[in-house]
């Protein structure tokens, strides 16, 4: 954190001055572990078997903060009878088809209850689970009834019971021999984490992409949701799980999403082949509790604000015209569909793929078979010029005059030359303003897409294709200052939503299913309540209570910490004293306290909702999940995940060892694999040729650059202080490899070979787990061809192996081999790899 | 007024002359049990005075390569340097934890590595010394005590003759390389934003550090806030923790600029017990005096000796 979030980094160093203790766990020693009280190197892509020990000992040990359980975790839900877990199908969840590597998660469910995927009932077109629209985001499945449970907790198919029963093997002799920590260190974390929760004390977890790039990536975090659930660290403050996300505003473009299954405030992308009007795509995603049974209303005036007027209840709000999702297509289908040709043009925009993403000759070769390409960035990127420079140019493996690809570079203005918000990690819209005018030909992304739409629209003004239907039909229409730029305040507003009389609203509640409200994303109405663009606000945190309410904005409401109804016991009094947040106020018969309450104002704490209540009415009073289907926290998840109601260790595609848990399933049997001939995987352990690539090697960011480095290595300032590509190692595997500190050395997977001056560092310690010895690499991957500080990029290593739930690769764990001395250069890189895959059996 | 050259001094600004009323001391309390080792404060640093950027190659800013001295590429101080990160990695026994009994049997294995890593990191500066060589040896008035009680250079008056660089006992000042108009030949060091403070803002520096660790000041509020810092950490069981150059007894009469280390100075780079290397100037000036006198008397003896 300290290395990639040095900014948010400063509350960690204020809380350890406050006396809170710093737990840094990580493969590395990084500038976090150098200031944290325990640093804990943990082999790369074992987090759930560590995570998972936590969770063992909690439970075993009594110190899960147990009236929290009772009442606010599904701990007492009964699951159906035919459910088995990994503990008895040897690694894997009832319901897997091996032939799909997909899993039914309908044994997952509650018993006697159709707890229904957020999207609805299947229709008759089989439609396979990872090609349908987000469905986890919402994490509101809709159900049916109130499900049975057993509030002692003993019921041998309660929830409680399963949990113990799936983490009894994750003993600390385990994660030991696993994760490669020893069992004191262990037992360190585990007594701060227990001392540190319950009634008068919190712990928070933060993660960022160590936990995310992992084949396994959306179960690390659910491990930690458990154990957050069972020490009563969610909902309360100085709990939490805060995601320290990739990029200054990549919270914003989830929200109102750059992704391809979803639409603004975490609304599915609609499918081809099902849900075909409004009334049943609002009847399969509606929720008959909490906040998502309002589904309609925030729909409709998505709709009404996209179409204006041209939205009307007789013709279901346009939502014809939204596009639809007819299967997979994230980022690496898409560039496999490029390999096939299938992809005509390609819009790259504040990315790097060209170094940037894993397998990164894949990406290029996925370029080079593009009719047009559109490169927006603040410099020479990679991607813009691979087809005279690139890698395989240099290998002879492509020649510029083969590439037909046609290449607009669009130079785009940087944040501090437009205007603006920020969406950070915890929800809050900061606004920036522009400083300076951008130079020459820069541009913002918002005049960008502002004059695309304008020229297109013109262009098909009088088109009668049904097809033009929607962008005919779009509202368009933004005031534009002196230079042309869009007003980036007047999108907020539109995001924000306004009412019958165009005043703006003043949050999601306002909200109107009938077309009299409109609101670009719901979950942001109230961003520009009273006309007031609330993201500009900065009064000093020392002016103002601890929850700073008057410092930026954040969603939903202006809410600082969500689910905080969790802060109060089920009767509605805080949970202790020094932990109370918000609470129930019986005589002004109101929830208060010092946040916006995150639950309806007036539900008093023993209000029961009557048969057949929906929507916000249908919340219990001592129900704090207020977007969950069952107004609690999941330990185990009844629907919304594809590979597991729990999570369970699996090894990473690529790795040294066996699964000492799961001998049978080695790796998440429902991830996506793509083994082709510019994606092969390494074999696995134990298998002819896994010895070629003996060690692990994980990827990392440091202080000085920025991500794939498109706007760093052109920054002189920054370049001094990180100038060259380095690979960092201990000095045990660099007397074992011939390595010396500041010299060339190379590492080399069946994908590619990259090269770098090898820093030799003790604070690279080789695991020992019994008689094994494990080395683990770190390779930065900040560098490129381009710019003032140049490099071979790390992506050329790694393969393209996914999360089946949201189709992340794995960037943080794999196997590699490292030499001294520079890698080969030109045609001879092309013969060396092909002979590294001989020797390992993947090319004959 | 005194112009002393040694011992504590309380008001270096009014010792040069300025007028009561002039503006509080200030400095700089730099605690490196808080630093990150970010190296905001040498791009901020940069940035402000739009210094280049030149490496850890002063004398060859073009070549951008590794040091493989840890993290830290930017080497020392310069005369185009003027905050400079130093990252200390060492081995060290592992600390001891309460022991904690989970009620598990433990393993064979024990605990693991008996040692464990620490790294150090520290952002050195200018000391803005209470008794500046530099200063006092600087024959062009180039260098100047401020109003606020710092040292600065004024490049328009400096002639690039150099007599401050071997006088300054951290090594800080330097000759800048290149051409004269990019101020080449000219002697530069920090000038804790001296274009800043005029204007009521605190250093780059000490406003881009996102920990705290460069704290901005009046200097006896942050000799007060450093005190109670080292006790705090005393008592939090960090022994190791020192303050360096905060005691206006020490061989500068006490840094503007002081720090607060975890290891002893050396390891940082530091100088353990700097002494201003005009402290001896009058006493020098005495002996040679007595020397040319003696030189003078026996001359004149063995002419009144020849004569006889």
């Amino acid at each position: 954190m300290a290395e990639a979030h040095p900014v948010g980094f400063q509350w960690v160093m204020e809380a350890k001055k406050r006396g809170a203790t710093v737990i840094h766990v990580d493969p590395r020693f990084t500038r976090t572990s150098a200031v944290a009280d325990l640093h804990v190197p943990i082999r790369a892509g074992t987090d759930i078997a560590f995570l998972g020990g936590l969770i063992h000992h909690v439970l075993e040990t009594g110190t899960y903060f147990e009236d929290y359980v009772r009442a606010y975790t599904n701990a007492p839900m009964i699951l159906r009878e035919d459910f088995r877990d990994t503990e008895d199908l040897d690694g894997l969840f009832s319901g897997f088809d091996p032939a799909t590597a997909t899993y039914d998660v309908t044994s997952w469910e509650y018993a006697d209850d159709a707890v229904e995927p957020a999207v609805g009932p299947r229709d008759d077109r089989p439609v396979a689970e990872h090609e349908r629209g987000q469905i986890a985001g919402s994490g509101g499945a809709p159900m049916s009834k109130e499900p049975r449970r057993d509030d002692t907790l003993q019921h041998p198919r309660c929830v409680f019971q399963v949990l113990r029963r799936h983490f009894s093997r994750y003993t600390p002799e385990m994660v030991h021999e696993v994760c490669g920590i020893d069992p004191e260190t262990f037992a360190q974390v585990a007594d701060a984490l227990t001392r540190n929760s319950g009634r008068e004390r919190t712990s928070a977890f933060a993660y960022a992409v160590g936990w995310t790039h992992h084949t396994v990536g959306v179960q690390y975090i659910r491990a930690a949701s458990i154990l957050q659930m069972l020490l009563g660290n969610i909902g309360r403050p100085g709990g939490g799980i805060l995601a320290l996300r990739g990029h200054a505003s990549i919270q914003g473009s989830t929200d109102i999403p750059t992704l391809f299954d979803m639409l603004p405030g975490y609304i599915p992308m609609p499918h081809a082949h099902r849900e075909q009007d409004l009334d049943t795509f609002i009847a399969a995603n509606t929720g008959n509790k909490g906040f998502w049974g309002n589904m309609d209303t925030y729909v409709v005036s998505l709709l009404k604000s996209w179409f204006g007027d041209a939205a009307t209840p007789e013709n279901d709000f346009c939502f014809d015209l939204l596009p639809r999702l007819t299967g997979d297509h994230s980022s690496f289908r898409t560039v496999m569909a490029q390999a096939r040709g299938e992809v005509p043009g390609y819009f790259v925009i504040g990315e790097n793929p060209a170094t940037g993403t894993a397998n990164a000759r894949q990406q290029r070769q996925g370029l080079a078979t593009l009719e047009w390409l559109i490169v927006r960035d603040l410099n020479m990127i990679e991607t813009a010029t691979f087809w005279k420079d690139g890698p395989e140019i240099e290998t002879g493996e492509m020649r510029t005059e083969d590439i037909g690809t046609e290449v607009f570079f669009l130079p785009a203005a940087a944040h501090s030359e437009k205007d603006g918000t920020f969406t950070n990690t915890q929800r809050l819209l900061q606004w920036h303003h522009k400083a300076v005018e951008p130079p020459g030909d820069c541009r913002s992304d918002l005049w960008f897409y502002y004059e695309i739409g304008k020229r297109i629209k013109a262009r098909l003004a009088g088109s009668t294709d049904p097809k033009d239907r929607a962008l005919q039909a779009l509202t368009w229409d933004y005031p534009v200052d002196d230079t042309g730029e869009p007003s980036a305040d007047a999108v907020l507003r539109e995001i924000n939503g306004t009412g019958p009389d165009d005043a703006t609203l003043g949050g999601y509640t306002e909200l109107k299913a009938d077309g009299s409200t409109r609101c670009g994303c719901w979950i942001y109405s109230g961003v520009y309540a009273d006309e007031t663009n609330q993201s500009q606000r900065r009064k000093p945190g020392r002016d103002q209570d601890l929850a700073a309410h008057e410092w930026g904005w954040a969603w939903p409401a202006n809410r600082r910490v969500l689910y905080n109804r969790a802060s109060a016991d089920p009767d509605g009094k805080p949970w202790s004293e020094r932990k109370k947040l918000v609470w129930w106020d019986a005589v002004g018969k109101t929830w208060t306290g010092g946040d916006v309450p995150d639950f309806p104002a007036t539900t008093a704490p023993d209000y029961r909702p009557p048969e057949g209540a929906r929507a916000a009415e249908a919340i219990g009073g001592d129900e704090p999940f207020v977007m969950q289907a069952d107004g609690r926290a999941w330990l185990h998840a009844p629907a919304g995940l594809l590979d597991g109601p729990m999570p369970a260790h699996y090894e990473p595609q690529e790795s040294p060892v066996p699964n000492a848990l799961h001998p049978r399933q080695r790796a998440n049997p429902a991830r996506q694999e793509f083994d082709r001939p510019d994606n092969r995987y390494h074999p696995a352990p134990g298998m002819p040729g896994a010895d070629v690539f003996p060690f692990v090697f994980t990827t990392f960011r440091v202080t000085e650059h920025h991500t794939a480095g498109g706007m760093s290595r052109w920054t002189p300032h920054l370049n001094e202080l990180m100038p060259e590509m380095f690979l960092e190692v201990s000095p045990e595997l660099a007397a074992l490899r011939g390595l010396e500190n500041g010299q060339w050395c190379h590492v080399v997977t069946a994908r590619s070979a990259i090269e770098g001056k090898a820093l030799v560092t003790e604070r690279a310690k080789p695991l020992r787990m019994g008689g094994t010895t494990i080395h683990q690499i770190g390779v930065p991957w900040h560098w490129g061809s381009n710019g003032l500080s140049t490099g071979d990029a790390a992506n050329e290593l790694l393969s393209v192996a996914l999360d089946p739930n949201v189709h992340i690769m794995e960037t943080k764990a794999a196997t590699c081999d490292i030499r001294p001395g520079r890698r080969p250069h030109g045609p001879d890189l092309v013969t060396f790899l092909a002979d590294y895959r001989r020797r390992a059996g993947l090319e004959t | 007024m005194s112009n002393s050259l040694y011992g504590p001094l309380a008001d270096p600004s009014a010792d040069a002359g300025y007028p009561d009323g002039h503006p509080p001391r200030v400095g700089f309390f730099t605690d490196t049990s808080v630093c990150i080792g970010c190296k905001a404060c040498e791009v901020a640093c940069k940035e402000w005075n739009a210094l280049p950027a030149d490496g850890a190659h002063h004398d060859q800013p073009d070549l951008l390569d590794l040091t493989g001295m840890s993290y830290d590429n930017t080497g020392a101080l310069g005369a185009s340097t003027y905050r400079h990160v130093a990252f200390i990695e060492q081995t060290v026994p592992r600390r001891e934890s309460p022991t904690v009994d989970l009620g598990m049997p433990a393993p064979p294995e024990g605990r693991g590595d008996p040692t464990e890593v620490r790294w150090l990191m520290s952002s050195d500066v200018c000391k803005h010394c209470t008794h500046a060589a530099c200063l006092d040896v600087c024959p062009t008035g180039a260098l100047i005590r401020t109003e606020h009680g710092t040292v600065l250079v004024q490049d328009d008056i400096c002639n690039g003759c150099g007599y401050c660089i071997p006088a300054c006992p951290y090594g800080v000042i330097d000759q800048r390389k290149g051409p004269k108009e990019l101020g080449g030949g000219g002697a530069f060091k920090c000038t804790m934003c001296q274009d800043r403070l005029g204007a009521g803002l605190q250093p780059a520096c000490a406003t881009a550090c996102p920990t705290e660790s460069i704290q901005f000041g009046p200097l006896d509020e942050l000799r007060e806030r450093a005190d109670a810092r080292l006790a705090t950490l005393h008592e939090h069981g960090v022994p190791e923790a020192r303050l360096y150059g905060h005691d206006p007894d020490d061989g500068v009469g006490g840094d503007g600029a002081f720090f607060l280390l975890l290891d002893e100075p050396e390891v940082y780079g530091l100088p353990p017990d700097p002494v201003v290397t005009t402290r001896d100037l009058p006493s020098m000036w005495r002996h040679a005096a007595v020397a040319a006198l003696t030189v003078a008397a026996t001359v004149a003896a063995s002419f009144v000796g020849g004569r006889r």
